[in-house]
């Protein structure tokens, strides 16, 4: 009789175990989702604005079409772009399309003292440093969600309900991209 | 991040313990030497005599009241301490279209410190620089800036101050501040009532006390109680000090991890140091609270309530690479020359984030007169004037004071009506803000009702005449209107008629 009980309070106990682990890779799961919205509330919100740059510049700028019509294809291609890793590549390319228009800008004094342009760039500006301060934390809760997966002995339990890695969100910053580094020593 | 809150809760409880300490000892010191025949004497059934023994009956007293006082200050610190901080700087709230770049900095900042609730953005009317959070927590907080700030920053530089104010939320320091300085007025006032009823009375203590038997013992705790008065509250502030300058490192610490960019709030102390004026609405107990000194500052080191600025510069200068508290303490060890630790053990096992690159607008020279007009627009438009823009491209800024239907343009003479739906517009704003946030609204807003000076009509000749009254309403006179004086039939606004 008492080793049945025994028995059982053992497998009652492993059985506490593995739904707290369970539990635990839930919760983190849903803080790398939480996260991720952050995001991409942002990332919305700029594909929102490149349209009325775009035609507030286009005013301006007659002479370059070509550059106009780069950060357009780019943002519809972000805007359509799903999955953490295709919407990160689509985001760099949108951010190297928007560099070389804001360099292109540079040469329009009237368009840059433009009240309309001054406050687009303004909430572009914002939402790009929100997207960057968001990714960090994004990435964070992401790191951890995988250090769980991979990790003995919640790795078993991730097998079997398959749980899958989650993506980091790495976008190339364009500066970063466009600009060499050289250096003399 | 949580850690290091706790660790500092911990810290900042022990120093409240301490200062709550002094104060009870304070309070029953002050009791004892107040009360002499409570002390001295003793009831034992049947007649007084003299007790050669210490009474505490009176310190107890002394002591409850010393607590009860501070009881009663901390309560109305904790609930009420953010409106009075903000109505006594003369802090106004502002809306996001009043200023754009003030509150998306505040959410970029939120964003990275993982604050859930974004707090209300206030402007001080003042051109000096500096800025201040309030609050009791990171659900209920304010950040307050000064128009000079706003005018002479760039946007990195603001970042980094709003970087500092929100890591001052997230640590919870206002809090701490708050009641702690409380707790030191409320030392202060102990002691100056002692010390000045002593001064009062003090003829007549020492003839009550010296006839008594007891006049040796009552002089003793007479001269305990004297020595306390006067340092008790230098102990209390330095012990206040020393917390506020090591809230400032972690709070600056803090803005450099947020930020990813030491430089922002660097050169952003470097300006405020270099336009130090001192602000006129700040005072000693509100001067903690401002990320730098507010007020005329002269002496340094353990008396003042900020490090001193440059040596702030300078950690965050040194920080190269990638951004940790560790990183911070490092430098800041290597700045100061001292060992000790300014950060919490908790915080030091942080991962470093990158720094990141300038903003392209730090780049630019800040065209320094614009940004001060638009300054000083934005604390008119705050302050409800009216803008009007001459065909001659002359801006007219008129007061909420301005009545008459027209102005004259200072440059070309022509006369320009005013916007009657503008004024509608501004008084409803007016309105609608005073009703929603009673209590934080810091300066009451004009009500249109009933206050608003009566309206001046002109008509020319006999016949039918309308207008249109501040609230919208079209009212009309019929042509044989006799009387001088009506009113707007949905506002009951005063309209005076003149006939040329």
């Amino acid at each position: 009789m008492i080793p049945m009980i025994v028995i059982l309070a053992l497998l009652v106990a492993f059985l506490l175990w593995l739904i707290g682990i369970y539990n635990s890779l839930v919760r983190l799961r849903n803080a790398v989702k939480n996260a991720w919205s952050q995001i991409d509330v942002q990332l919305k919100r700029r594909h929102d604005l490149i349209p009325n740059l775009v035609e507030t510049a286009k005013g301006y700028m007659q002479h370059e079409r070509g550059t106009l019509e780069n950060v357009t294809k780019a943002r519809n291609l972000a805007a359509q772009a799903s999955g953490v890793g295709d919407q990160a590549k689509a985001e760099s390319g949108l951010n190297q399309a928007l560099s070389s228009f804001f360099v292109v800008v540079e040469n329009y004094p009237d368009l840059k003292a433009n009240q309309n342009f001054l406050a687009l760039q303004e909430e572009l500006t914002s939402t790009e440093n929100k997207i960057s301060f968001a990714r960090q934390a994004y990435n964070d809760a992401a790191m951890q969600f995988n250090n769980k997966i991979e990790m003995f002995p919640s790795n078993i339990v991730a097998g079997v309900f398959s749980f899958k890695q989650a993506e980091f969100f790495e976008i190339e910053e364009a500066a970063e991209r466009a600009v060499p580094k050289v250096s003399f020593s | 991040m949580f850690e290091l809150v706790r660790a500092n809760k911990r810290r900042s409880f022990a120093v409240l313990v301490l200062m709550l300490l002094l104060l009870l000892v304070l309070g029953f010191v002050i009791g004892s030497a107040f009360v002499p025949s409570l002390a001295m004497t003793e009831f034992d059934g049947e007649n007084v005599k003299p007790h050669w023994g210490f009474d505490p009956t009176a310190g107890m007293i002394g002591m409850a009241v010393a607590g009860l006082v501070w009881i009663f200050q901390a309560l109305l610190a904790y609930f009420q301490g953010d409106s009075i901080l903000l109505s006594v700087s003369r802090a106004r709230a502002i809306e996001k279209n009043d200023h754009p770049q003030l509150h998306n900095v505040v959410e970029e900042m939120c964003i990275a410190a993982g604050l859930s609730k974004k707090p209300d953005v206030y402007i001080i009317e003042d051109m000096s620089m500096n800025a201040f959070a309030a609050g009791r927590s990171p659900e209920r907080a304010s950040i307050a800036v000064t128009a000079g700030l706003l005018a002479r920053l760039n946007r990195d530089q603001l970042q980094g101050v709003v970087g500092h104010e929100i890591s001052h939320i997230m640590n919870r320091d206002i809090l701490f501040m708050t009641i702690a300085g409380v707790m030191v007025g409320t030392i202060i006032m102990l002691s100056d009532v002692f010390l000045r009823s002593l001064r009062h009375m003090g003829g007549t203590t020492r003839y009550r006390s010296s006839k008594k038997s007891g006049g040796g013992a009552q002089a003793i705790i007479l001269i305990v109680a004297l020595v306390l008065a006067i340092i008790a509250p230098i102990l209390a502030q330095l012990l206040y000090f020393a917390c506020s300058r090591r809230r400032e490192y972690l709070a600056d610490a803090g803005s450099a991890i947020y930020t990813r960019y030491p430089e922002g709030l660097a050169s952003a102390l470097e300006v405020l140091e270099s336009n130090a004026e001192p602000l006129p609405s700040a005072n000693r107990a509100t001067a903690p609270m401002y990320i730098v000194n507010p007020l005329k500052s002269s002496a340094l080191g353990l008396t003042s309530t900020h490090p001193p600025t440059s040596e702030r510069i300078k950690v965050l200068r040194s920080l190269a690479g990638g951004v940790s508290y560790q990183a911070y303490q490092a430098a800041w060890a290597k700045v100061s020359g001292h060992g000790a630790a300014r950060m919490p053990a908790s915080a030091l096992n942080t991962a470093p984030v990158a720094q990141r690159e300038a903003h392209p607008d730090a780049r630019e020279p800040v065209d320094a007169k614009q940004r001060m007009r638009e300054a000083g627009d934005l604390l008119r438009k705050v302050n409800q004037f009216i803008f009007l823009t001459c065909a001659c491209g002359m801006k007219i800024k008129l007061p909420p004071e301005f009545k008459r239907e027209h102005v004259q343009c200072p440059r070309c003479q022509r006369s320009l009506a005013l916007p009657v739906a503008q004024i509608a517009a501004v008084a409803g704003v007016g309105e609608t803000l005073s009703q929603e946030t009673p209590p934080r609204r810091t300066i009451p807003m004009a009500k249109p009702k009933g206050g608003l000076q009566p309206l001046q009509i002109t008509c020319h000749g006999k016949g039918w005449t309308s207008y249109k009254c501040s609230c919208g309403t079209v009212n009309s006179f019929f042509p044989a209107q006799e009387t001088q004086e009506s009113a707007c039939k949905k506002c009951g606004r005063k309209v005076i008629l003149k006939t040329v």
